[in-house]
């Protein structure tokens, strides 16, 4: 580990003129990945701008839906009655994820903002070009058993860790950010990027931006919902394949559908095909497994996560059963 | 006067641990909490390579970093006298030439220590280490046991065995013979390996360090060091989990020691967890192929079981991987062939049931897949094939429930409720399998010496120089020297952890109950009879010329058994003008136990769900039941059976330490990605402890209990998940990847 200046200022703009003064200065909130990265020496700041008393952590309903705070506790959130009542999809994901020890200092904002898992960003003595443009892809012909099936380069085939994101993903989130140019709407799903040919750009945020909040729109996925995680122990693991899955329905017929997939790519991947195909068929398991054909689409693995092209479909159907009361 | 709250504790008793309140309130002292005073910081810097040499080394920067006191390599570390001398392997615990820290520019191994920054903080001592810059001359290297199989040698300590025809099982009417592969494991203690070491003058050493034995810390740093054994004290009461990792000498003490030396004050240091996957110790994965012959009827004709493992190039790493199947059947014909195959790796160790919990598993696995085939119950075909003597030896049990546990497991697990088909039970969508397995493990019992002191206030003190590692060995001594001498658990006081300490074995291989036990029990009936002696023998007391029958010790006194005459024992010290009173002894087990084979046994019951479409498994109930003698402490030993369930779960379904073989190292080397089960993996746990004196291996009628019941436990998971699925698993871990693909 590096050492690294230590500010935490209490005003938006003086945060923001922190970051901008210093190229190699980071926002800190809960730390549960950065604090990691920095003792493993994978990312180095010299300056930490410690936002956590910024407010940012209110959740309040706004005319359109919710705006969750960037500061808000993954805690918080899951645990709120409006989203357990109104986006209990997203409830569901942040449940799934990590341990309560860690989703009470995990922040909505850091969880967008959380490094991939792959061994290979994770150990400063092996190849990645996201953690070291240029350097190769280790897990590329190395242990890639958690590896993308969807969205990869030959630069990097890693996957997004979050759960969270995949829910709001699916629940078209809209990110509320603000820097040198002032606030924007980014919608959820252009957040994060596809690694192309320069996987160390995780997101689409731009230089010395702060998220501000998340916007999630009233919908009608308030019943039918399930964020299904295939994980290898119970809890505390990420997902080897995770689905979020909301159905609106009609009786037996499905109205409007969200259908989002994690553990399978660079960012959290929304399932969009597979959606319009669900709209105005029959609840049954033979339409789930349809759209799950439909989902996999120009999936490829490499050597060691074949599994996924197995698993993933067979989570989709899962998931949307159990969404739909079928399971 | 004893007041009545202060009751007599006897063994067995489920006493609560004499050190929780400590371990709880934080006050217990770990290796890494020794703030002495001048207490300095060193970091390792370790390769990242795993063959080579080193070429060049810069540390100038780190040299001048804040803070930094020494920067210690190769080029510039004290002489370690030990390190030059020819090797001698007799009597070392492991064969070959130990690894040298900081001795030449080989690289052994990746992730070796090769460097030690030392800097007043840890912050400034990590920033320096991250400052060494190294050139390597790389050599090619290989860490792949499955590709370096035909390098495989028989080790200079063979484990081979035969009995009877060799292969009889290939021409038995009912044969299988299949291959069986488990992945390295490591131990993973919550307490990463520290040391804090000071030297008190220039030939005196003091370690405060993590270790399961603080005699074998002492002997080995007296021999690195060419030093006096009143000069070098470990001290180790506190061990956050160890699990045979704690066993020997690791660099981080050898590290501490020379920077001390460097920077004339003391050193602490820490590993991190990355740097404890291939340093410390782990369990070497293993290829094992098993064939078994039987009767149409189901009796065992033939067992021919191969295996191999991995060691470094510098030290032969051995276990036990073929003792159950030596000793677990009465089978006629047998043929065992143990085989090691050197690699560009650190050195393996002993790691929670060594070699027998990676031998077992595929034994016991093979037993399931023979049941089967003969279409016979996997219990049944074991009870018949049940051992009535070892037969490795043909030398009697010291005492042997194994039936019991076969019984006594069989009906509070409900076995005869299972549909022997496979794919037969469904709960929903989960598939449901129950999977049985036996174990058997040695017990054994090593010399202990022990001192027990009467004091002036009339409590008893005992002490051994045996680790606490977690079994709650400190509390069953406190809990036989109060029972053996009559005194409450207030007025009894065991000290452990300090190799000043009289002698004592490593706490390692369960022995420490009968060996350590032994020496307390032993001391404590020596400490008693030396006050009868001077009771009965002195003028004016009320016991002058009592039968030594006639004497019952109770209530931290000495009464004669008919009478009301009674004497505490401060009273009794204060007659007889002593401030207090002291005996020591040793104990061993003696020619007794030569004439037979002491084994500890169990049977373990698993339900599991396998969920029929994303392939998870879950554990949702375990019965095991456990013969591991006398229960000298009912809590205690069930949580030791608890602990070795959760170990089987995670070596069952989650644990594989994975090496990308084209740079020779680990890459999921922390807790987030190497998984061992959470608290939602692990189910109800009923625990049967049969209970019965073992007459032979130590007088409280004990046997060990640390590993016994993680034999064969993995098996039972995978037999059990066979029974859900009708997909046999022969290569831990038995993930979803497996079951869905």
């Amino acid at each position: 580990m590096k050492n690294f200046q230590y500010v935490r200022p209490t005003q938006q703009q003086a945060a923001l003129e922190t970051l901008a003064q210093d190229d190699k200065a980071m926002f800190i909130a809960g730390g549960t990945n950065l604090i990691d990265l920095m003792k493993r020496n994978v990312v180095l700041p010299e300056k930490l701008v410690d936002i956590n008393r910024l407010p940012l952590r209110k959740i309040e309903p706004t005319s359109k839906g919710v705006r969750i705070g960037a500061l808000a506790s993954n805690s918080e959130v899951a645990e709120h009655p409006l989203i357990r009542e109104k986006f209990p999809l997203l409830s569901q994901a942040l449940i799934s994820g990590a341990s309560a020890q860690l989703r009470n200092m995990a922040t909505v904002g850091g969880n967008m903002m959380q490094r991939t898992r792959c061994y290979y960003f994770y150990d400063a003595a092996l190849p990645c070009n996201k953690r070291q443009p240029g350097s190769g892809c280790g897990a590329l012909q190395g242990i890639n058993s958690k590896h993308a099936i969807f969205g990869f380069s030959d630069k990097c085939i890693a996957v997004h860790p979050s759960d969270m994101c995949v829910a709001l993903v699916a629940l078209e989130a809209t990110v509320l950010v603000t820097g040198p140019k002032g606030e924007r709407q980014v919608p959820f799903k252009d957040f994060h990027r596809l690694p192309g040919e320069h996987p160390e750009r995780d997101t689409n945020l731009e230089k010395n931006e702060l998220i501000l909040a998340v916007d999630i729109p009233a919908s009608s996925f308030t019943q039918n919902v399930h964020y299904l995680k295939v994980r290898e122990r119970a809890s505390y693991a990420f997902a080897l394949v995770s689905v979020a899955a909301a159905l609106d329905l009609d009786k037996g017929t499905i109205r409007n559908a969200r259908l989002a997939m994690g553990g399978v790519a660079h960012k959290p991947w929304r399932l969009m095909e597979a959606e319009k195909a669900l709209v105005g068929k029959p609840v049954s398991e033979e339409t789930f497994q349809q759209t799950a054909a439909l989902a996999m689409q120009g999936a490829k693995a490499f050597e060691h996560n074949a599994y996924k092209l197995k698993l993933a479909p067979n989570a989709i159907t899962q998931a949307l059963k159990t969404a739909a009361g079928l399971s | 006067m004893e007041k009545a709250s202060l009751q007599q504790i006897q063994i067995g008793d489920p006493l609560n641990r004499v050190e929780g309140q400590l371990k709880v309130t934080g006050k217990a002292k770990y290796a890494a909490e020794y703030n002495l005073s001048g207490v300095t910081f060193g970091v390792m810097v370790t390769s990242t390579i795993a063959k080579g040499r080193i070429k060049s080394m810069d540390t100038k920067l780190a040299k001048k970093a804040p803070g930094v006191l020494a920067v210690i390599t190769h080029k510039n570390a004290p002489e370690v006298p030990g390190y030059k001398a020819a090797v001698n392997n007799e009597g070392a615990r492991v064969y070959g030439q130990e690894f040298r820290l900081f001795y030449d520019d080989q690289i052994h191994h990746n992730y070796q220590p090769i460097a030690l920054v030392v800097a007043d903080t840890l912050a400034r001592a990590n920033e320096a280490a991250s400052m060494v810059k190294v050139q390597y001359e790389q050599e090619t290297h290989h860490t792949d046991i499955s590709r370096n199989l035909d390098q495989a040698i028989q080790p200079a300590r063979p484990e081979d065995y035969s009995r009877g025809e060799e292969d009889a099982y290939l021409t038995a009417p009912v044969k299988v013979v299949h291959e069986y592969h488990t992945p390295i494991q490591v131990h993973n203690p919550m307490e990463t390996h520290a040391t804090t070491a000071v030297w008190e003058a220039d030939n005196k050493i003091t370690v405060y360090n993590k270790t399961q034995a603080t005699k074998i810390s002492q002997q080995e740093i007296m021999k690195a060091f060419d030093l006096k054994e009143e000069n070098v004290q470990a001290h180790s009461p506190f061990v956050g989990g160890a699990f045979g990792s704690s066993s020997r000498l690791w660099p981080q003490e050898m590290a501490a020691i020379l920077g001390a030396k460097v920077v004339g004050r003391p050193v602490q240091v820490v590993l991190k967890r990355d740097q404890v996957f291939n340093m410390v110790g782990y369990r070497p994965p293993s290829r094992q192929k098993v064939g078994i012959g039987a009767s149409a009827e189901g009796k065992l004709i033939g067992i021919t079981h191969e295996g191999y493992g991995i060691t470094s190039r510098y030290e032969q790493f051995t276990e036990r991987m073929m003792d159950p199947t030596k000793s677990m059947y009465h089978c006629p014909n047998l043929n065992a062939k143990y085989r090691l195959v050197p690699l560009d790796m650190s050195t393996p160790c002993w790691t929670r049931g060594p070699g027998e919990t990676s031998g077992s598993f595929a034994l016991e696995s093979a037993m399931d897949e023979l049941a089967y085939a003969l279409n016979m119950d996997p219990l049944s075909l074991r009870m018949k094939n049940y051992a009535d003597k070892d037969p490795e030896n043909e030398l009697p049990w010291s005492s042997n429930y194994l039936k019991e546990c076969y019984k006594q497991g069989a009906e509070r697990f409900g076995w005869q409720k299972r549909n022997p088909t496979p794919r037969s039970m469904r709960s929903g969508e989960w598939q449901v399998g129950m999977g049985m397995a036996s174990g058997i493990y040695k017990a054994v019992r090593d010399r202990a010496v022990a001192r027990a002191k009467l004091l002036s206030d009339g409590s008893v003190l005992v002490q051994s120089a045996v680790a606490d590692v977690g079994p709650g060995s400190a509390t069953i001594f406190t809990q036989i020297a109060a029972d053996v001498m009559g005194t409450s658990i207030e007025k009894t006081r065991f000290e452990w952890g300090d190799s000043s300490l009289p002698h004592a074995p490593g706490q390692f291989g369960s022995h420490t109950t009968a060996s350590v036990g032994s020496a307390v029990y032993d001391v404590c009936t020596a400490l008693k009879q030396k006050i009868q002696e001077l009771a009965v023998n002195q003028k004016g007391s009320s016991l002058q010329g009592a039968q030594a029958t006639n004497v019952v010790f109770e209530n931290a006194s000495i009464r004669l058994k008919n009478g009301t005459t009674s004497l505490t024992y401060s009273d009794f010290l204060q007659q007889q003008q002593l401030p207090s009173l002291e005996v020591i002894k040793e104990s061993d087990g003696g020619p007794l136990l030569e004439k037979y084979s002491g084994k500890s046994f169990c049977a373990n019951f698993v339900e599991v769900r396998v969920h029929s479409v994303t392939g998870e498994v879950r554990v949702q109930r375990v019965v095991s039941a456990v013969d591991a003698g006398k229960i000298m402490n009912h809590k205690t030993a069930q949580s030791q059976v608890y602990g070795a369930v959760v170990w089987g779960i995670g070596i069952a379904l989650m644990e594989e330490g994975l090496i990308d073989h084209r740079y020779g190292r680990h890459v999921n080397n922390d807790l987030a990605e190497y998984h061992v089960p959470v608290h939602a993996d692990v189910p109800d746990i009923e625990v049967i402890l049969i209970d019965k004196e073992d007459p032979v291996i130590d007088p409280m009628g004990a046997k060990g209990i640390g590993e016994i019941p993680l034999v064969g436990f993995t098996a039972a998971i995978a037999n059990a998940v066979y029974h859900a699925t009708g997909q046999r698993i022969r290569n831990l871990p038995i993930t979803p990847a497996k079951l869905i693909s």
